[in-house]
């Protein structure tokens, strides 16, 4: 076998012909469909595929999509921000965290706005650089503020375990990973979205396993693809969808699958079930409580857990979105991003007014960056 | 946060960590959740700062074998649409 060249993977599955001979098959095969197949993209990143190379316009009017809640910054609600700002206005204290999360707003400020004012904060590219900066500040308060989906748990679960070996003791956790299947079934519980397939994570997936959609086809009657996230990832996994439909098929199956087992990297479920268990209740923001639909640190960790230690400065009020923001509705599947009245006037990624416009991954963003204005 | 390019390990370093290439871009990845041994040219998918699992090329190799020979199989329909039809969509796909 010939060596496996980066740039033949990288441009294979960018190829504009091979995009378009794709979408023409699907045209094809959808010409027989009986309804319209409303595809749930459950992650923010399969939504920026799709914007970015406007793969929507490529496909038939009878193929729509349907921008769902796995985007770990779009989904933090209010009050955690505020708990991360609470974190990063106390003394001698250094808050880390991943991503877009810096530019959120909270209730009333977000961390950027807090860093312009004097706080550390800082925003990593690994978790593991925590540790570093936890050795380099002995006399400071360390805290990681940590976000992500089933994908980002096992770093968490990773730096946990250098941090017992170490014994460094100047390091504390916020947790706030999130769930993918207990997201989904409140939104399919709710009744009002109207999805008939789903496009699944594969990142998820190589963590947990593709098994964690197991349950979908049977529950909603609705075929799931666990799919990559380059353009032809997806419109494979749309290809796929549409030939379940055809010879009326209801199953789960795998695109990713130079990279998605069914049961998914086992060492990093262990490395998580060792540290973190199920939480009870997080709110989603739009969404409201999900039961069971996100992990806290286990009793035992307690001695890492900002949550417990800090509690006394953390505010528990539940705090809604501006009410001109249709964030919630989106993330619920029930909207657009150009359905929203401030979209691209009062909300832009310069001056977000809501988390899926901030986050790179969210759908507003997408639609700023790529069209549908 | 989802990035997926695959990266090439290029060396093994000390306490579990690795270099690797991504698309001519060294990093440095800890193999801390990777349960099989890792070897100089594997590929592996990197999530800020970790190895999540190896990537299986003969699967890689195969999904591209697959999009030529559709391609391939629909050179002339495709060749026959564009000439027929001004696709509004054509200049979206220039990616």
């Amino acid at each position: 076998m010939s060596e496996l060249q980066l740039k033949d993977l990288y441009d294979g599955f960018r190829d504009p012909d091979v995009i378009k001979a794709l979408a023409k098959t699907i045209t094809d095969e959808t010409k027989n469909l009986k309804e319209t197949l409303n595809i749930m993209e459950v992650c923010g990143g399969h939504t920026h595929t799709i914007m970015k190379y406007g793969l929507k316009q490529l496909l038939p009017h009878n193929i729509d999509f349907i921008h769902g809640p796995g985007c770990p910054v779009c989904i933090m609600p209010k009050e955690r921000i505020d708990h991360a700002i609470a974190l990063a206005q106390m003394e001698d204290t250094i808050l880390l965290t991943l991503g877009d999360m810096i530019r959120v707003p909270g209730s009333k400020s977000s961390l950027a706005v807090e860093r312009a004012n004097g706080c550390d904060i800082r925003a990593l590219y690994s978790p593991l650089d925590a540790i570093k900066i936890a050795l380099e500040n002995p006399d400071k308060k360390v805290v990681f503020f940590a976000i992500g989906f089933e994908t980002t748990t096992p770093m968490t679960a990773a730096l946990l375990e250098q941090v017992e070996k170490q014994g460094i003791t100047n390091l504390y956790f916020h947790i706030n990973h999130v769930l993918v299947p207990p997201a989904v079934d409140a939104i399919m519980a709710d009744g009002q979205a109207k999805i008939n397939a789903f496009i699944g994570p594969a990142h998820v997936s190589v963590i947990s396993g593709a098994k964690i959609y197991q349950p979908l086809p049977e529950k909603y009657g609705a075929p799931v693809v666990v799919s990559g996230f380059e353009p032809i990832d997806v419109l494979q996994s749309i290809l796929m969808i549409v030939r379940q439909k055809n010879e009326e098929r209801c199953e789960m199956e795998i695109q990713y699958s130079r990279s998605v087992t069914l049961e998914g990297n086992i060492k990093a479920q262990e490395m998580i079930a060792k540290f973190m268990e199920p939480r009870k209740h997080f709110r989603w923001r739009g969404i409201g409580d999900i039961p069971d639909s996100a992990l806290e640190l286990r009793e035992e960790y307690a001695a890492y857990d900002a949550e417990k230690i800090f509690a006394d400065i953390l505010p528990t009020e539940p705090i809604d979105d501006h009410k001109l923001c249709i964030c919630g509705t989106i993330l619920k599947g029930l909207a657009k991003p150009n359905n929203c009245q401030v979209f691209g006037t009062a909300c832009t990624p310069n001056n977000p007014m809501g988390s899926c416009m901030v986050s790179a991954e969210g759908a507003c963003n997408a639609y700023y960056r790529y069209g549908e204005i | 946060m989802c990035l997926s390019i695959p990266s090439k390990v290029v060396k093994i370093d000390d306490n579990n960590m690795a270099t690797v290439d991504t698309m001519g871009i060294k990093r440095h990845v800890s193999l801390d959740l990777i349960a099989d041994e890792i070897n100089i040219g594997d590929y592996i998918l990197i999530h800020v700062g970790f190895a999540m699992n190896k990537i299986d090329e003969e699967e890689a190799l195969q999904s591209l074998e697959l999009y030529r020979e559709m391609l391939e199989a629909m050179e002339e329909e495709e060749r026959r649409q564009v000439i027929e039809s001004d696709d509004q969509c054509d200049n979206r796909t220039q990616v």
